[in-house]
């Protein structure tokens, strides 16, 4: 298959390295070749996490800038941040969600405004799939599910050859029972969400 | 069953890179597995201590790297199969172990994994350490994705067995998280008991022992030779004109570029994975091949030089380039549209990358740099510390989370070099300056490297403050346990031994303990270290809560708010403690229900008593 550059950007705890792995687990069992890269120690004490799965016959495990088929972001600042991961042909799928760092308490940065950002991010690349993912993970019962919002929003998209039913599959297999049915429910929110987007 | 402990060969799995190495040790059958964790190796040894039971080997957590090579190599040189693990800087702790261990050799396969950090993702240096092969003559080789971690670590028992000698298997952060898919293969049954075989003339190594030993080794290099002239994992690959010698993770970041660029019939690829001794003549084939080269490595020019060297001696006159303005730098990590442009550009072709998006219109965005966690222990005693010694005294810290003290508003670290030297350099400062002295460092970089330097600071009548910021657990690297804490409800047998009783034993005679959320406590104990006119000790003990949280020892507590009719806005909650469970919202100082803990130090500190908790427990 043709090699698809997946980007993923959060904030340590919302769950993004979960996600990539879930996506390269199930890459694996629908037998298309995949690598996952992820960064652990330091990064996750409330830093910026990044990750990335790298689909097809591509052997290097990171994605360079301007080279992301997909960026996702958990956070929208952290999507502004990561743009340069983008080229005008990237697919885009943001939570609109903030979470301030701690910087902007204390007065050392100015949050950016999520509109204009969006505007920003539209004009710049193929397409943007915006949504509230913090709000379809608490209806789905589980305000942690923010990544198995994000992985449905991706699949959703339809911009990897990868159903909802392998995902789905993953999830059942690497969650704990009693998640699962949220996790589920986030991941549908997730994909519906992404269709109308 | 552990998922790295079923013994169906064949079957495939996901596996993060450090996964893939611990599977290997398992199918090679080790009897001792030893480490000191450190970021980007600690999932090697943790995946050990959740399976060494199950799996019949033995495995510990050591007190520090040079501790840990000794285990590993006192039990291969008793005949069972043993396995270090640890990070590149841990190198230099061993390193002492590792020259004359090279000398003695070993009588069973002993793996030596060290794990270098380009970029510094977690760390404070990007030394290379290829360089530890040369320096000590051990072999080495270097794995270029997952598949390979797991083979090449197996075999890697049979190499040392094979030339009696440690081999040092190198990887990058890189290799060391990433996924891949991993094929198992068959587990080799465990021979766990050995026996020391009495060798003076070999394993004592005096000088008369060790002119001979040394001959031994010189002489293994050419065995050592041999066995990477026909490994596997050295490679020439294609048969074009342009040459390209690569190693580790470079390796897929070059073969991506040059299907990219569709270059594939115009290139000669020279992959080497078993990179010390590198394999001359295989060089010489490949150097005599090619018109110019390309050499793609991370951080130093070591195959560069090497190969450059083999060429001269051969008188092989072409170009051979690598670390050069234009080209590569001796600097950070690799990335494959670095190497590709770096490819295109030295051959000539046209480069294929696509455009970045045009980023001029983003506003700054906030940083957001890793922070102390929300009723982290650090912060407190920071806080204590800052308001008895005020901005001026001089404040050496240590390797662990605290380090994060380093960023403003907290502004509590001067100095970090390395494990321990907070306490070396304490003695350092505060002879050479009037300025009062207060270093920090953690319980588990204590036992690791801070006794020696603070038995010195004793016996040598220095004058300063030492916290050791004591939390229970190595926070940093993922909560493994160290020589202070109680494994028993790890299912675990050690013995767990007390920091304060250490202090004392080391000589230190004023000792104060404290739980740094009690705050005005604390304060107190600070004021007692400042009037003391000597070396004097402060322990901070309180479990990191993350950790507490992870062994069911959390607190039950409420979390706080702010009351609005009372705060005034004197924001020292914000502005001394930096908790990133608090924010301003609409010029009103707010409380992040979620995230706080109920540690109540904001409520100590704050001068109007707006800190209250709320009705519900966290």
């Amino acid at each position: 298959m043709e090699t698809k550059r997946i980007v993923f950007v959060g904030v340590g705890g919302q769950g993004n390295l979960l996600a990539s792995r879930l996506l390269g687990e199930a890459c694996l069992s629908a037998g298309i070749p995949a690598v996952v890269s992820e960064i652990h120690g330091m990064a996750q004490r409330g830093g910026i996490v990044e990750s990335a799965v790298v689909m097809g016959y591509a052997t290097s495990p990171i994605v360079s800038k301007g080279e992301a088929d997909i960026l996702i972001g958990f956070e929208p600042s952290e999507t502004l941040r990561a743009l340069n991961k983008c080229n005008k042909d990237t697919v885009v799928i943001t939570n609109i969600r903030p979470l301030p760092p701690f910087t902007v308490a204390i007065g050392q940065g100015v949050y950016p405004d999520i509109d204009k950002s969006l505007d920003l991010i539209r004009d710049n690349v193929r397409s943007l799939i915006a949504l509230d993912g913090d709000e379809l993970a608490e209806k789905a019962g589980n305000p942690l599910s923010l990544n198995m919002v994000m992985l449905g929003a991706l699949v959703g998209s339809k911009v990897i050859p990868l159903d909802e039913d392998i995902l789905k599959e993953t999830i059942s297999k690497t969650t704990k029972q009693t998640f699962l049915e949220s996790n589920l429910k986030a991941f549908d929110f997730g994909v519906a969400a992404s269709r109308v987007g | 069953m552990h998922k790295l402990l079923i013994d169906s060969p064949d079957k495939e799995m996901l596996l993060l890179g450090n996964e893939a190495i611990a599977r290997g040790a398992i199918e090679a059958g080790i009897a001792v597995a030893t480490c000191y964790p450190g970021t980007p190796s600690s999932e090697i040894p943790d995946n050990f201590f959740t399976m060494f039971k199950e799996g019949g080997f033995y495995f510990e957590y050591s007190t520090n790297e040079k501790v840990a090579l000794e285990v590993a190599a006192g039990a291969a040189i008793s005949g069972v199969r043993s396995i270090c693990t640890m990070k590149h800087v841990g190198m230099n702790v061993a390193s002492d172990t590792l020259m004359t261990l090279a000398y003695l050799g070993v009588n069973a396969g002993m793996v030596i994994i060290n794990a270098d950090d380009p970029l510094m993702f977690s760390s404070q240096n990007e030394q290379d350490n290829r360089y530890y092969a040369r320096l000590s003559g051990l072999p080495m080789i270097e794995p270029k994705n997952a598949q390979e971690m797991k083979d090449m670590t197996v075999d890697a028992f049979d190499l040392s067995e094979q030339l009696k000698l440690p081999v040092v298997l190198r990887t990058t952060t890189r290799l060391n998280h990433l996924r891949g898919m991993v094929k198992f293969g068959q587990i080799r049954q465990i021979k766990s008991k050995g026996f020391f075989k009495k060798d003076p003339f070999h394993y004592v190594a005096i000088p008369a022992v060790s002119r001979n030993l040394h001959k031994m080794l010189v002489e293994k290099y050419d065995q050592a030779l041999e066995l990477s002239e026909n490994s596997e994992y050295n490679q020439i690959i294609g048969n074009g004109k342009w040459g390209i010698v690569t190693n580790g993770v470079s390796l897929s970041y070059v073969q991506d570029a040059v299907n990219d660029l569709g270059i594939g019939d115009k290139v000669t690829i020279l992959r080497l994975g078993f990179s010390y001794p590198m394999p001359e003549n295989m060089i010489v084939k490949f150097l005599t091949r090619v018109e110019k080269v390309l050499v793609v490595e991370e951080l130093e020019p070591v195959m560069e030089n090497d190969i450059r060297s083999i060429a001269q001696s051969k008188e092989i006159v072409i170009p051979i380039k690598g670390k050069e303005k234009d080209l590569f730098s001796r600097l950070f990590e690799f990335d494959p549209g670095m190497v590709r442009r770096t490819i295109a550009s030295y051959f000539g072709v046209p480069d294929t990358s696509p455009e970045v998006v045009d980023v001029t219109g983003i506003p700054d965005l906030p940083g957001r740099p890793p922070n102390l966690c929300a009723g982290c222990p650090h912060r407190a005693m920071y806080y204590a510390i800052k308001q008895v010694y005020g901005p001026d005294a001089v404040h050496p810290s240590d390797i662990g989370c605290y380090t994060l003290g380093v960023l403003p508003p907290l502004s509590m670290a001067d100095i970090v070099i390395c494990m321990g030297a907070s306490v070396g350099t304490s003695c350092g400062i505060s002879k050479a300056t009037d300025q009062k002295v207060v270093s920090f460092i953690g319980d588990s970089t204590f036992f690791h490297a801070g006794i020696p330097a603070l038995i010195n600071a004793v016996h040598n009548n220095h004058k300063f403050t030492l916290v050791i910021l004591d939390n229970g657990t190595t926070a940093m690297t993922g909560n493994q346990p160290h020589p202070g804490v109680d494994t028993t409800p790890m299912g675990v047998d050690t013995t767990q031994l007390s920091i304060e009783s250490m202090v004392r034993g080391c000589g230190v005679e004023h000792v104060q303990v404290v739980n740094p959320l009690q705050v005005k406590k604390s304060i107190e104990a600070a004021k007692v270290s400042k009037d003391f006119d000597g070396i004097s000790v402060i322990i901070s003990k309180e479990l990191c809560p993350l950790y507490a949280r992870a062994i069911k020892k959390a607190k039950k507590a409420r979390p706080f708010y702010v009351n609005q009719d009372k705060c005034k806005q004197h924001l020292d909650c914000i502005n001394l403690l930096a908790c990133p469970a608090m924010y301003i919202d609409d010029g009103k100082t707010m409380i992040n229900e979620v995230f706080c803990i109920g540690c109540t130090v904001c409520a100590q500190v704050c001068p109007e008593n707006a800190i209250l908790p709320l009705k519900k427990l966290a």
